[in-house]
């Protein structure tokens, strides 16, 4: 083995044991975390990691995504190439060129093509950059250093290729386009010359492979070429939004204002993010000025992280602290209250980070640990405590609505299904509408209904996401034993907040009911045949409007459009922003109950984005989007324009005579 | 020094209906609350406690579920909580219960030298307004009503400056510690209690002192020791609605004079 072989061997064997030292060093650092079980369901936890991780599905969802495949999954064969490259040059008898040429010639084609592509896909990630980032601090070194040592990369095995097929030591030349083009270039140099130049591309093509492992790797943002594949593995598999439960004993701390009282997983998320800039550009509080930023939070908790880390393994307190501070690696208290919990960044993330998690916590924290909130809040927190209701109204109205129906009690043996009414569809004038003809639907289609009465209690909804899980426990603890002494089997609500709380956070406490959402059950009862129409009611031009809770969060979007065409006879249209990626009206995660101070306002942008359509009618599934639109409208001027409820619009066809 | 808030248990009356045949409050499965305006005498007892050192102690009479409304006061940070329950208090009016209140009260400041005494301005149930200056009349205290700012606490000089809220104006008064002190909604935002407090708070003796301890002649305490007798209870009939300017053609004159109407009626200040 000649001098310079040892050396190799010595620096990729010293690189390699750097590598991991400093791999384990820093994912290492979310053991701080709280415990949490992410291995569960080993299968389908391999399956998404395959079809998002290595399947790149959601990277792709977005037009630019195309770009980021290609460097996945040249990556990923580059380093099988690489390995190749690296013991090849050490140990010349494991050189690929050994292979019978049905083998190596189509890996060498596969190679060029591949190095050919990255090239490509480095310019197109610098014409991204430079002139269209998602985010203006996106013109960073760190992003231009990564394309820039990709690139340098590929030009030195080019740089290799060319002067081994000009040597004449490589037999694959024909199956080498690109480097056989390179090559040309390189007709009129010495053989000395082309020693050299060979020599001088193998040390640079080595040199770049050794800064991304040695240091793009572990230190930055690039470690989520390992992380984000873990995070696929490690996705949240049942539904996302829901936030977990807390024990409340005494000695215990309650929310998170550290990153150690945030869970591992929390911590892995933010090392497995790579700054896309996705989820700011869904978030609508981002979007309308506010200053929340989810891409930000993420970077905050890296950062306050890896800045307290040291001290934390000493066992002191965090010297950077996680809320309130002004600094980097600090989240400000107005954008941990900004959030709306719609979904959206959960959606748009390539990789599953979980951002509203994070927030309820240090929601959780600020509520239940320091009693800091915004002040509009105190009302509905001791409104919901004490009479179970956002406005404390008298509990003995809750039934008050149902007075056209005549007494309507739950009983298990008589009724189909619980009515759910929700505090807005038995209090709010405007969704007592909704509510009534929700219950006529019902009577029409034979289906037998029951209401719970002043015994009913808040879902408790607004209170989980804005932190306050104690007093959602108690609510949610106090319906569910109702539901348990009552018999419920089948529940039919007409808000998602309800709808998505019973169906998803129940079940944590053990609760084992179907719930249905309005849209659904009216769409089946048409399908059945057990409800008929007359005839179909003209809305006039009609555009749908999705409900966060009930689309996003729980996959429902086709029911409601459907209900509308059966029910006019028209398709609704949609707005811009829709389905999957439809923007939040504003008062999800208890932001209804709050004032929007900063920035321009959610309800407006998503009024104007509908008005855009023309509608005469916005039709929405949910009472908080019904008062959200209908506000945002008034402010609009645009007293023509009617919001209504899916059930209002089947209720009129049902009462043409 | 003792700040002692007096807090009473009262039914949530905005759930309350009146039975129109026996004319009396229907208060079966009605939810207790705090007294509304007790929440504040008892924010502030917090406030002087933690601006001046002094020491914070809740008082309620009732009967013993009334616990229940003790264990808030301590959930949001009293020192003591102490509940004075006796069978033979039971059917109390304004008067027999300052009588009991006075008697815990000055128990109280043999050990300790009594600050300020903090009530409610009224109670919700009841309305009279009476209990807070009966306990000042029985003590002997400077009786401070309807406050809803404390300019200046000298503790020094022991005098207290405090500001109070008056039909169409503000009186600004001092005196002399020991005080007695009628709180009004304005006076400060109550605080919400943290869980750890909210658990905590389960956890903590609540003490109950009985007539045995406070040694009141039963002829002045409880239904014996009161003279008033309930009547009648009805819901007086509303007022007539009036209808003032024209908001269709000049909604800002309009405006203004509402402003006024409320104004004067004492609904709103400036």
């Amino acid at each position: 083995m000649t001098s310079s072989k040892i050396l190799i061997l010595l620096l990729f064997s010293a690189s390699g044991l750097v590598f991991l030292w400093s791999l384990y060093r820093r994912l290492s650092l979310v053991q701080l975390g709280r415990d949490e079980n992410r291995l569960d369901r080993f299968g389908d936890r391999f399956s998404n990691m395959l079809l998002y991780a290595f399947g790149q599905k959601r990277v792709l969802a977005r037009p630019y995504g195309i770009n980021h495949a290609i460097f996945f999954w040249a990556c990923l064969f580059l380093v099988a190439v690489n390995l190749e490259f690296v013991l090849g040059g050490i140990f010349p008898a494991l050189h690929l060129s050994h292979l019978p040429a049905f083998l190596y010639f189509p890996i060498r084609l596969i190679s060029d093509i591949v190095s050919l592509m990255t090239l490509g896909a480095v310019v197109a990630a610098l014409v991204r950059r430079t002139f269209f980032p998602l985010y203006p601090e996106a013109r960073n070194f760190e992003g231009y250093f990564i394309v820039a040592v990709i690139a340098v990369h590929m030009l030195a095995y080019f740089g290799i290729n060319a002067t081994e097929l000009t040597l004449g030591q490589e037999r694959a030349g024909s199956w080498m386009p690109v480097s056989l083009f390179a090559s040309r270039f390189l007709a009129d140099v010495s053989p000395t010359g082309l020693e050299n130049l060979g020599a001088f591309s193998w040390w640079v093509h080595a040199l770049a492979l050794l800064v991304i492992f040695n240091y793009l790797i572990p230190y930055s943002k690039h470690l989520h070429v390992i992380t984000a594949i873990g995070n696929c593995f490690f996705r949240p598999l049942d539904n996302p939004g829901t936030p977990k439960r807390e024990t409340f004993e005494p000695g215990e701390n309650f929310g998170a204002d550290s990153v150690t009282k945030l869970t591992w997983k929390d911590l892995f998320d933010s090392l497995a993010c790579t700054e896309c800039g996705r989820c700011e550009e869904a978030c609508p509080a981002w979007h309308t000025g506010k200053t929340l930023n989810p891409r930000r939070l993420i970077h905050d908790i890296k950062v306050n992280l890896l800045g307290n880390a040291e001290e934390v393994k000493k066992g002191n307190d965090p010297i950077l602290p996680l809320i309130g501070g002004s600094e980097e690696g600090s989240c400000q208290e107005e954008a941990i209250w900004d959030c709306t919990t719609c979904g959206a960044c959960l959606e748009a993330c390539p990789v599953f980070i979980e951002h509203p998690h994070k927030t309820i916590q240090m929601r959780r924290f600020l509520v239940q640990e320091r009693a800091r909130f915004p002040e509009e809040l105190l009302n509905l927190f001791e409104n919901t405590e004490q009479r179970s209701n956002p406005w404390g109204m008298p509990p003995a109205d809750r039934a008050k609505w149902c007075s056209p129906f005549g007494d309507r009690p739950y009983d298990a043996e008589s009724c189909d299904y619980l009515f759910f009414v929700g505090c807005a569809g038995a209090y709010d004038n405007r969704s007592k509408h909704v509510t009534a003809a929700l219950g006529m639907i019902l009577d029409a289609a034979g289906v037998s209904w029951g209401i719970l009465g002043k015994e009913e209690l808040c879902c408790g909804d607004s209170l989980r996401k804005l932190g306050n899980e104690y007093v959602f426990d108690q609510l949610a603890r106090q319906n569910v034993s109702l539901f348990k002494e009552r018999g419920v089997k089948k529940i039919v609500t007409q808000c998602p907040h309800c709808f998505n709380t019973l169906k998803n956070d129940y079940r944590q406490y053990g609760v084992e009911v179907e719930v249905i959402h309005h849209s659904e059950l009216i769409l089946d009862l048409l399908e059945q045949g057990r409800l008929t129409l007359p005839g179909t009611v003209s809305q006039g031009r009609m555009v749908f409007h999705d409900s966060c809770y009930l689309g996003r969060h729980n996959g429902t979007f086709t029911a409601p459009r459907q209900v509308l065409k059966k029910a006019t006879g028209q398709e609704p249209g949609d707005l811009t922003r829709n389905k999957e990626n439809g923007f939040c009206c504003g008062a999800g995660g208890g932001r209804m109950w709050m004032e929007e101070l900063s920035g321009t306002r959610i309800n407006l942008e998503r009024v104007k984005e509908a008005l855009q359509e023309k509608p005469d009618t916005i039709c929405v599934t949910c009472p908080y989007c019904m008062t959200m639109l209908g506000d945002g409208l008034k402010d609009e001027g645009e007293d023509q324009v009617r919001v209504k409820d899916i059930a209002e619009v089947v209720a009129e066809s049902l009462n043409k005579s | 020094m003792l700040a002692i808030a007096c807090i009473k248990q009262v039914p949530d009356t905005t759930q309350v209906q009146i039975d129109p045949e026996t004319n009396t409050l229907v208060l079966e499965g009605i939810p207790f609350i705090v007294n509304p305006y007790d929440t504040h005498a008892l924010e502030e007892s917090l406030r002087v406690r933690e601006t001046f050192g002094m020491r914070a102690i809740a008082l309620s009479m009732g009967p013993p579920n009334a616990e229940a409304t003790l264990r808030k006061a301590c959930a949001v940070g009293v020192d003591e909580a102490i509940l004075l329950s006796d069978r033979c208090f039971g059917g109390a009016d304004t008067l027999a219960t300052s009588n009991v209140l006075s008697a815990a009260i000055e128990r109280l400041a043999q050990d300790e030298e009594l600050g300020i005494v903090f009530c409610g301005k009224q109670t919700i149930d009841g309305d009279t307004a009476q209990v807070g200056p009966g306990i000042a009349s029985r003590l002997g205290l400077q009786q401070l009503t309807l406050v809803d700012k404390i300019d200046h606490l000298d503790m020094e000089q022991k005098t207290i400056r405090v500001r109070r809220k008056l039909e169409g104006r503000h009186e600004i008064v001092e005196a002399p510690l020991p005080v007695m002190i009628t709180t009004v909604r304005e006076l400060n935002r109550p605080r919400y209690p943290t869980v750890p407090m909210r658990l905590a708070a389960q956890e903590v003796e609540v003490k109950t002192w009985d007539n045995n301890i406070l040694g009141l002649d039963p002829e002045t305490v409880g239904l014996k020791g009161s003279p008033t007798w309930v009547c009648k209870i009805f819901s007086p009939d509303r007022d007539q609605g009036e209808i003032i300017g024209d908001g269709v053609n000049d909604p800002e004159g309009t405006a203004g004079l509402l402003i006024d109407k409320l104004l004067s009626k004492d609904l709103l200040a400036v």
